[in-house]
């Protein structure tokens, strides 16, 4: 398998075009590697849940909170879903010509890269203005939680930290997906330059050979890193277990049951 | 331009006498395999040393591949036919003699002897950036050396370009667009496909590495006729830099039925001005039922350019094509160039 295609550029000098595609495969091929052994674990592990007596007392001893507690409003969920159609638009543009599916993608790719991009500004701004900022972060104060969480899904009794607003493999989720996709979208931002579009002068010259390679094979690394990434966060999406995360994306509530049972009031404070 | 080197690279020589024979060479060897017709683009490519396959298959001993026959009221001109035997045929000069004024204009004669209908169509495009073996986006690269800022691009695309501005450099082709030819293709794993002459070009928006759907392994053995257009009012005109031996800079063709005046029924093309030939569809609804004058001409021509983007040295192409759709629609003597 090749990672990387070279060409010779007029000069008979050795140039980086692009990934080898291999890595798209090689990528769906860890998605769904991924998909399977998450489903298999869950189905015969003995991860530990909240027992129902348990949730039941605390959801007795907080009636104080309202039936409803918000988890997304309405513009995180508007970018949420403008963000994934943007992404599922691209990804299809981008490897369904590769996987032998022949159509003009050209257009449809580069201006789901300009919604994307919006997007990810209008979300930064958002998040950073109107939103807890670092709910959705991850760093060293997370330890106690990840390890926690581990001996849970190993089937022990903890009472160490429960997540947040966001659980930790959400978090983790979001860190990897922000710097793929600021990798894809600042690097397909210059390839644009490369592309008829109303917004530059068409100029493959702007960078040198070499910076175009990398500039591509960021691009494409990005890309294929975000077929692996998206297979995970549908199957999730999807997934029973997770159903009321999803149903909460698009609702913009989850219970106050669900609160209780999957979430730590001290972390994730609610205004009574 | 690249520079011939003369001495090809290895390559193994079939020579089949049988389409049978030649796609089992084709499917062992797969994209190794070079298909060589009358062989004027192909040695271009083999002694430039662009090109490197494993394997050259030779279809000139396939006579089932040659001659012109008729078929179903329309002809059916073998892939191997060459565009001498075409020019001379006397039902093509009868009944279709667009594809004569086509195929006459092509070329010079003794590359018209050798030259084949088959390979006239599928021959790759004349960009000296892409035939000179640069990595550009039609070779697999990322990059169109000819729409660059200080690119010579004097006979590249107006229309229909996506990232490749390259153009298709067949003579025969909007003819045959025009004649609603049919391509008959025998595919890799020995199934027959009939493909309408204006779907057998590809543009770069599809697939930018292809001129036509021609998969590897694939043949085209045949073009197809229909009565269709037998006998129409025909317009075919090339305009290039020298009179002879030389490709178009645009190319038009046309077939139209009238009645009294009115143009009852039309098929316009373009060449020259694409990475495949263009039929003029939106032209074709505007002036049918309309009267066949100069009005009519002017509004179809304007029509005809809506879109084009001219690079840095082609945007004469853009009046050219303009009065080339006037003069097809009106005829020439009745016609007033303008730039």
């Amino acid at each position: 398998m090749d990672f990387l295609t070279w060409g010779r550029n007029p000069w008979d000098l050795p140039v980086l075009q692009h990934i080898s595609w291999d890595l798209l495969w090689a990528s769906l091929f860890a998605g769904v590697v991924f998909l399977v052994a998450h489903a298999s674990y869950m189905v015969f592990s003995a991860h530990r849940k909240r027992h129902a007596d348990e949730t039941d007392a605390m959801e007795a001893a907080r009636a104080d909170l309202p039936p409803r507690i918000q988890r997304h409003s309405l513009p995180a969920r508007l970018f949420h879903w403008v963000m994934a159609a943007s992404m599922f638009t691209l990804l299809l543009t981008a490897f369904l010509p590769i996987a032998g599916v022949q159509f003009p993608w050209v257009t449809w790719h580069w201006v789901a890269g300009l919604v994307l991009t919006a997007s990810i500004v209008f979300h930064i701004i958002h998040a950073t203005v109107w939103l807890d900022f670092w709910s959705i972060w991850v760093g060293p104060r997370d330890v106690p939680e990840l390890r926690a969480e581990l001996l849970r899904e190993l089937g022990h009794e903890v009472p160490g930290p429960r997540p947040g607003k966001y659980p930790l493999g959400n978090r983790l989720y979001h860190l990897a997906i922000v710097v793929t996709a600021l990798v894809v979208v600042a690097s397909g931002l210059f390839m644009m330059v490369r592309v008829r579009t109303p917004f530059f002068t068409r100029n493959p010259y702007l960078f040198s050979d070499g910076t175009w390679g990398l500039t591509y094979v960021s691009h494409g690394l990005g890309g294929v890193a975000l077929v692996g990434l998206v297979i995970a966060h549908v199957y999730f999406a999807v997934r029973p277990d997770k159903w009321w995360i999803t149903k909460s994306m698009i609702l913009g509530w989850i219970t106050r049951r669900q609160y209780l049972e999957h979430h730590d009031p001290d972390r994730w404070i609610m205004n009574r | 331009m690249a520079v011939i080197r003369d001495v090809m690279p290895a390559f193994e020589l079939f020579q089949p006498t049988s389409i049978e024979d030649a796609q089992a060479v084709l499917s062992r060897y797969g994209a190794g395999a070079w298909v060589l017709a009358g062989g004027l683009d192909s040695l271009d490519w083999l002694k430039d040393r662009i090109r490197r396959p494993q394997a050259v298959v030779d279809l000139g001993g396939i006579a089932a591949l040659k001659g012109i026959r008729e078929r179903d009221g329309g002809l059916e001109i073998g892939a191997m036919a060459t565009l001498t035997e075409v020019v001379r045929h006397p039902a093509v000069r009868e009944r279709y003699a667009i594809l004569l004024e086509a195929a006459e204009v092509a070329a010079s004669p003794q590359i018209r002897n050798q030259g084949t209908i088959g390979g006239n169509v599928s021959q790759d495009t004349r960009c000296w950036y892409y035939r000179a073996g640069w990595p550009c986006y039609r070779a697999g690269g990322n990059i169109c050396y000819a729409d660059t800022p200080e690119a010579i691009n004097r006979e590249h695309a107006i229309l229909g370009a996506d990232r490749c501005v390259a153009v298709n450099p067949s003579d025969t082709a909007p003819a045959l667009v025009v004649l609603d030819a049919q391509m008959v293709i025998r595919t890799a794993g020995g199934g027959e496909r009939i493909v309408n002459a204006e779907d057998y070009f590809v543009g770069p928006a599809i697939d930018i590495t292809r001129m036509t759907v021609l998969e590897p392994g694939d043949l085209l053995t045949a073009i197809r006729l229909p009565a269709t257009w037998a006998g129409a009012q025909f317009y075919f005109e090339k305009i290039r830099d020298r009179q002879v031996w030389d490709f178009a800079l645009v190319s038009i063709a046309s077939a139209m039925r009238t009645s009294g005046g009115t143009i009852d029924r039309i098929r316009i093309a373009v060449n020259g001005v694409a990475a495949r030939p263009l039929r003029l569809a939106a032209v074709e609804a505007l002036v049918e039922g309309r009267p066949r004058n100069e009005s009519t001409a002017v509004v179809a021509a304007n029509l005809a350019i809506e879109g084009a983007q001219p690079l840095r040295f082609n945007a004469y192409k853009v009046p050219l094509m303009r009065n080339l759709v006037k003069r097809a629609i009106r005829g020439v003597e009745a016609t007033t160039w303008t730039s």
